[in-house]
């Protein structure tokens, strides 16, 4: 066995209890540099695995060696991997960032973060359903912690809502499990995938009550249309570099769909019946929804979240399609879009602490005392968010666009996504030039952004070109991760 | 002895969601709490129901499905915890927003007194 597979969920563990011991705990510097070092150590660690995982098939990783449908099982294929580089790359930016005094609000701001990345990354990796309901939990009571990091009163009042919602969520989950396991009597991905066709008539009733379930338990997690009130004030009122790490959250809730329902239950008619016509109308309406979000928003926090919402929208619809092109899109979209969601909430608390009293809020302020670096920034994630050339939101955006087939289907995507499209690009060029230049007031001093803050904001807003510089190799690797996604549903877990 | 089972699950339910859709911090963790109550009477039904069974594998030839077990106390651990978290996040939200209302602020038409005094 591969013992590399279960490494980004022990290490990350590690580090987390590290910054809880001496010396770390009383020395700040040391607990920033295994910080930062931590991730910087998971971002080769994925990096090895993605190498790792393109050149080989699938990997089952069986935990204390049980045998497969009994025992946990870990999944590493490129998809999987994909994810973790991803999230090690957001927690790098985000440890590096919060380490220019965002960590001093509280002692357990690093272990707090590494144990979130501890359950996004079992997440990603895990191949056993009730397996991902406990990664779920794990990430789940780190990011309540995160969110109201530093306090105050609106991010009390937004962890209220948040941590509610999510426990009936997680209720919700478990009803689930338990109906899954009672008509199939397996947790196991592949074993429920190979064992879906053997069921009766009744059984699959079963199935279907908890696969109901299981949309609305995802669809809280990626906050799709009736779902996604609690994360507008959730995302906005979070530290900075929580929210940064946050832009991976929902993508954990899309990631649980394509698993489950992409992987595990292609082949089931139930899903081609009524689940995907629901997340495909659900998609588009989400979409409308986080456009409104976008164009009412009163400071760049706010509107950085309901982009985040549009995303989700795109995403969920395309992924109701079911094809390995519109994974193959779905794949490098979800990269892009996190990252630049990511970049953007960097992006408005340095903006923020530049501009005196206004902070991040639409209206006149102070000029802005590094306006290049933070200018530049900004034009790039926007024009990335936007989708024009020659950033990663162009070819994310192609890819959508193509991968959806002729028809009906076309219309309605195509119009979807361009009309939020120059939506998006209306609201962000008006945020833009009231931010950077309707500015009045004399120059105060500024809270400059340091080489740390700026070297993290870097780090994700340099991913854009990059994703569309090497958009060739990038895609025919998503192409080959779409492919073994759908190829794995059709194996059962002793064929590994 | 599924139809009793199966009605004490249901009416749990019916009252936690009962109090969930309470607007006071208060009655949602009660809710919350009795939610789990029916979430881990469930997952322990889903393995079936057997009477006079063995819970030891290899002590009768008749034994009761151990995995549903195993996860039931998984879920009540994290129920625990869970609870446990929202507990000191709802007295932390006492404390910051002046009531326990889940919104934070009172509604106004109702109870202008108390809200004007918070």
């Amino acid at each position: 066995m591969n013992h590399l597979i279960i490494l980004p969920i022990l290490w990350p563990l590690l580090v987390a209890l590290l910054t809880m011991l001496p010396p770390f705990d009383q020395n700040l510097l040391l607990r920033r540099c295994l910080s930062v070092g931590g991730s910087a150590v998971l971002v080769l660690l994925s990096v090895l695995l993605v190498l790792q995982s393109s050149d080989t098939p699938a990997q089952l990783y069986q935990l204390g060696n049980w045998p497969a449908p009994f025992g946990i099982s870990l999944l590493l294929d490129q998809v999987s991997s994909l994810m973790l580089c991803l999230t090690s790359v957001l927690a790098l930016a985000a440890s590096l960032y919060a380490s220019s005094g965002e960590d001093e609000n509280g002692p357990f701001f690093h272990a707090l973060l590494h144990f979130q990345v501890m359950g996004i990354n079992g997440a990603f990796l895990t191949a056993d359903l009730f397996n991902l309901f406990v990664f779920f939990e794990v990430l789940l009571i780190a990011s309540y912690s995160l969110l109201i990091h530093g306090g105050g009163k609106a991010k009390t009042k937004a962890a209220v809502h948040y941590v509610i919602l999510n426990l009936v969520g997680s209720a919700m989950f478990l009803f689930a499990l338990a109906l899954i396991y009672g008509a199939s009597g397996t947790l196991n991905m592949l074993d429920l995938g190979t064992k879906v066709a053997t069921l009766s008539d009744t059984q699959l009733q079963l199935l279907q009550a908890a696969v109901a379930l299981l949309l609305v338990v995802f669809g809280l997690k990626a906050a799709v249309m009736p779902l996604h009130f609690w994360l507008g004030n959730a995302y906005s009122s979070a530290s900075p570099a929580v929210a940064a790490l946050f832009a991976i959250m929902t993508k954990v809730g899309i990631y649980s769909l394509l698993r489950v329902f992409a992987m595990v239950l292609q082949d089931a008619g139930f899903v081609a019946d009524w689940v995907f016509p629901v997340l495909w109308w659900t998609g588009l309406l989400t979409i409308v929804m986080g456009v409104l979000g976008v164009l009412a928003s009163e400071d760049l926090r706010k509107m950085a979240s309901y982009l985040v919402i549009v995303s989700v929208g795109s995403l969920v619809a395309i992924l109701s399609l079911g094809t390995a092109e519109a994974i193959q899109a779905l794949l490098y979209y979800l990269v892009h879009s996190t990252l630049a969601t990511a970049a953007l909430f960097l992006l408005a608390d340095l903006i923020a602490n530049q501009r005196g009293k206004a902070g991040d809020r639409l209206v006149n302020g102070r000029k802005m005392a590094q306006p290049v670096l933070l200018g530049t920034a900004f034009i790039v994630v926007a024009l990335s968010v936007v989708g024009m050339p020659p950033f990663s939101g162009f070819i994310g955006k192609l890819l959508l666009l193509q991968a959806v087939p002729q028809g009906s289907t076309m219309l309605w995507y195509w119009s979807f996504l361009l009309g939020s499209s120059l939506m998006l690009l209306i609201a962000l060029s008006r945020a833009g030039s009231i931010l950077f230049w309707q500015v009045s007031g004399s120059d105060v001093e500024a809270r400059l952004a340091g080489r740390r803050r700026a070297s993290a904001l870097l780090l994700l807003v340099i991913a854009s070109p990059l994703l569309s510089l090497f958009a060739g190799p990038l895609t025919a690797w998503c192409q080959a991760a779409a492919a073994q996604l759908q190829q794995i549903a059709t194996l059962s877990p002793g064929a590994f | 002895m599924e139809l009793l089972v199966a009605i004490i699950i249901g009416v749990l339910t019916c009252s936690a969601v009962f109090l969930i859709l309470r607007a006071r911090t208060f009655a949602v963790m009660l809710g919350l709490t009795m939610l789990s109550y029916a979430v881990n009477l469930f997952i322990f039904a889903s393995g079936g129901l057997k009477m006079g069974a063995g819970a030891v594998l290899k002590a009768t030839e008749d034994y009761a499905d151990p995995l549903p077990q195993a996860l039931v106390l998984t879920a009540i651990v994290i129920g625990f915890a869970m609870t446990a978290f929202l507990v000191v996040l709802s007295i932390r939200a006492r404390a910051d927003l002046g009531n326990d209302h889940v919104d934070g602020k009172l509604p106004v038409a109702k109870n202008t007194r108390q809200g004007a005094s918070s």
